[in-house]
């Protein structure tokens, strides 16, 4: 790992890896990349910075060959190279692997492999392959699985391996970290370094900046469509960079100073739950408190009960046996619906935004109503009131920064961050007594995320109980005042956020239950509803 | 006994049909693409193929021509949906009320006519044994070829890597274009292989099982096929086992009136249909099964994200 590696390459003396010469990419309405221009030399881990929308996933497209560029070249190996289609691309050596996996659920490993290789091969010779690339990189995988029933971290796997086989050149991967825990994050880079050594290019696009510090040796800048800027990330902080991609200063949300917690509010006891889905996790022996003025964070890998605690805690699975399982401002709750719940003054956000959180054909009006609609007295009679419906709608799009054309603009044309902003703005603005979110940030770019963080702060101060359902930990180390972690159903107990390191929530998030004992900090304050062990 | 050996034989005529169909419907459906215009395709491969074996005294020409015109049908079929986008199911029920109509007018003209049947290929020798011979050995080559093609279909399914491509793209049509394949076009491409299918099963009506025309002949054959599809969970071994069980009920409905038992003919025909039912309801309560085999995308439309 030579640091002037990348410094040399740049002045030029061979051919670029890949280079990127003007490229743009107009879509109706919108400019997606502007006469953008980059390069990537052998060997180097290369970062592609830049918000939502700021044009990294159409540049991505256009080097994989499933979009075509207006106008602009792209040059491999210092010659101008048409891209038609990703056969194309990988014909040439290049490899993608998907920020929304590619992946075919009811197929096996090996089939989902198969149907991403160019060249017909031999089942059996391809197993072979298969089986020597995961020993080569330490990427086990049993190829006669079926995807369905693999993990997310597994699934990447798939992906990786796929595009090793193909003995990639360039690789790119698109936010391959969001759903990784630590320890699966720093696996990832070690392969990443090792094909890097090997003269592999790779271009690393993530929101990540402590990871793209980590990782990469270079990195350009998107903004708008623009590129505004590059830089060496090993040279910068995880804020400078950030301020370089929304283009203004950041600000870290204001966590206040004292904190004072008021009564418990929403009380979670002895929660089992056998899951719907055939896939999903059972909850076991679920327990948790939060106060009034406590930011609770639910920390975890996706797909070990989060859905499942979700769903409890907002009605979706009621428990008609065991009412006092649920808690909310001391009324027995689990056995009551979405809507009762709420008319307690409990509030939800799930993490599906188009279909769970809103209805994508409705307007943000509509969709803001659908919630709202009892405790901002949207109603009356049995008709909608349509001026403070719209009103509403306004408030949160205003509160918020919600970039839409309106209230009447349907929450499917929103782009993710947005509609997250508009659901969330909804929800805090009924000024719940309980807030639960899942994932309040996924996918958000920065400053939205920021906001959003600040809203739940401020929600907390004003006395609600917040439970934040996060496999971000940056976020949870953010806003949270203590953390649990979730891992196969079960729930560690709570730690102050100050008592804990990055590290053992990574180790409680990789199923190592309770570190107990001699593990725990010595002062061992587990305040907040932690059992006593010995008395 | 010896009312059994033509009791088979029905029973294989009658499924034949439905097999045909069914299997060109499976592979419409693997790809992800639900197309409810059988019934209509049948009809208009019944015509065409009565009408052209009528008028150029070719059964072979009569069954190319039935082919065509039930490619032609789903070639609208997939314009429509595939290119146009429209909703699969209204534009499903519009082909078969089409075909229905469609069929009636041009048929006008052959009502009545009288056609010799399909040749049966009598094996030499080996037809000659009883029992077994007449049912194995001397059959009508659609006969064969119907199973003989679903047989070809198990294999393309889960040996080929076409097969693999086509059920990729009708579990993940999103997954599928991201890694480079052409959903539109392998979609057009089932869907016309199913309209051909259904078409040789109408043709298969109509010069064979009741060698004339008939308006509406088809009789719901295109529904039960569809059916089928479903019953069979999308594997073209049970599909086989499903058409020939269909089959059966349907004849046993003809041979149980004969024979003065009492069982009005409404609940007979109503038999396949409850049994898809009862057999929807028994995999829909195995999520795993369904799941493995019902293709994700079914009915969806594809539009390439930018």
């Amino acid at each position: 790992m030579t640091g002037d590696a990348g410094a040399e390459a740049m002045t030029g003396a061979g051919h670029a890896q890949l280079e990127v010469r003007g490229v743009t990419k107009a879509f109706p309405g919108c400019l997606a990349n502007d006469d953008i221009s980059f390069r990537i030399e052998p060997g180097e881990i290369h970062a592609l910075l830049g918000e939502n929308g700021a044009g990294k996933s159409t540049l991505v497209k256009i080097i994989y060959g499933v979009l075509q560029a207006d106008q602009g070249e792209v040059l491999w190996d210092g010659k101008p190279v048409t891209i038609h289609s990703p056969h194309d691309a990988r014909e040439m050596g290049v490899g993608l692997v998907f920020q929304h996996f590619s992946l075919f659920e009811t197929m096996t490993v090996l089939e989902n492999i198969a149907l991403a290789m160019n060249d017909v091969r031999d089942m059996e010779v391809l197993r072979k392959q298969v089986v020597e690339v995961e020993k080569t990189y330490g990427l086990p995988l049993d190829p006669d699985r079926h995807v369905y029933t693999l993990s997310v971290g597994e699934r990447q796997r798939i992906e990786i391996v796929r595009c090793l086989l193909q003995n990639p050149k360039l690789l790119i991967l698109d936010e391959p970290t969001s759903v990784l825990t630590p320890q699966e994050v720093e696996k990832l880079f070690e392969t990443l370094r090792r094909l890097a050594d090997e003269g592999c290019a790779i271009l690393y696009i993530s929101h990540k900046l402590h990871e793209v510090k980590a990782l990469c040796q270079k990195a350009t800048v998107l903004r708008g469509g623009k590129v505004v800027g590059g830089c060496d990330p090993r040279e910068e902080t995880a804020k400078s960079m950030a301020e370089m991609m929304i283009g203004q200063k950041l600000t870290a949300p204001d966590r206040g100073n004292d904190r004072t917690f008021g009564d418990v509010r929403l009380e979670v006891s002895n929660l089992s739950l056998a899951s719907e889905e055939q896939f999903g996790t059972d909850l076991k022996d679920v327990n948790l408190t939060v106060r009034g003025g406590e930011i609770l964070g639910v920390a975890g890998v996706a797909g070990n009960g989060q859905n499942e605690l979700f769903q409890a805690l907002a009605g979706e699975t009621e428990q008609f046996a065991a009412p006092d399982n649920i808690k909310i401002d001391g009324t027995s709750v689990a056995h009551f619906g979405p809507r009762r719940r709420r008319r307690l003054g409990a509030t939800f956000v799930p993490e599906e935004r188009n279909g769970h959180g809103a209805i994508p054909d409705m307007s943000l009006a509509e969709n803001g109503f659908l919630t709202a609609f009892r405790r901002m007295a949207l109603t009356a009679r049995g008709l909608i009131r349509e001026v403070p419906t719209r009103s509403f709608a306004d408030t949160i799009i205003k509160t918020f920064d919600v970039r839409t054309t309106g209230a009447a603009a349907d929450a499917g044309s929103l782009s993710g961050g947005n509609l997250q902003k508009f659901i969330v703005g909804r929800e805090i603005l009924q000024d719940p007594g309980v807030l639960v979110i899942s994932q309040p940030t996924w996918g958000v770019d920065a400053g939205a995320a920021t906001a959003i963080h600040q809203a739940l702060l401020d929600l907390a101060a004003k006395g609600t109980a917040v439970l934040v359902i996060s496999q971000d930990l940056d976020e949870i180390f953010a806003i949270c005042d203590s953390v649990v972690v979730m891992a196969e159903g079960k729930l560690s107990k709570p730690r102050p956020m100050a008592d804990v390191s990055i590290e053992e929530i990574g180790l409680l998030m990789g199923g190592l239950h309770d570190l107990d004992g001699d593990a725990t900090p010595a002062n061992g304050t587990l305040s907040t509803g932690g059992r006593v062990d010995q008395a | 006994m010896d009312w059994i050996v033509p009791l088979i034989l029905t029973v294989i005529t009658a499924s034949t049909p439905l097999l045909l169909a069914a299997t060109g419907e499976l592979i419409t459906e693997k790809s992800g693409v639900l197309n409810l215009g059988v019934e209509g395709m049948m009809l208009v491969g019944a015509i065409s193929g009565f009408a052209v074996t009528v008028s150029s005294g070719s059964a072979i020409l009569g069954i190319l021509a039935a082919i065509v015109a039930g490619m032609l049908m789903s070639l609208i079929f997939a314009f429509l949906t595939l290119t146009l986008m429209a909703n699969q199911v209204a534009t499903g029920l519009a082909l078969t009320i089409f075909g229905v109509g469609f069929s009636a007018l041009v048929g006008s003209g052959f009502v009545g006519f009288p056609l010799d049947p399909l040749p049966s290929l009598s094996i030499p020798v080996i037809s000659t044994i009883p029992v077994i011979g007449p049912i194995l050995f001397s059959q009508d080559f659609l006969v064969y070829a119907s199973i003989a093609i679903v047989i070809a279909t198990g294999w393309f399914l889960t040996r080929t890597r076409a097969g693999l491509i086509l059920k990729a793209v009708g579990d993940s049509h999103d997954s599928a274009h991201a890694i480079g394949y052409r959903v539109i076009r392998i979609r057009y491409m089932a869907t016309l292989f199913g309209g051909a299918m259904s078409g040789l099963g109408g043709a298969y009506l109509s010069l064979s099982y009741t060698p004339m025309w008939a308006e509406n002949m088809t009789a719901g054959r295109g529904w039960i096929a569809l059916a089928l599809v479903v019953f069979a969970t999308w594997r073209p071994g049970r599909l086989l086992a499903g058409a020939y069980m269909f089959g059966c009920i349907s004849v046993l409905q003809l041979h149980a009136q004969s024979a003065g038992v009492n069982v009005p003919s409404q609940f007979m025909s109503m038999l396949p249909y409850l049994a898809t039912v009862i057999v929807l309801v028994i995999i829909s309560s195995d999520y795993t099964k369904i799941r493995l085999n019902a293709p994700a995308c079914i009915g969806k439309a594809f539009r390439p994200a930018q």
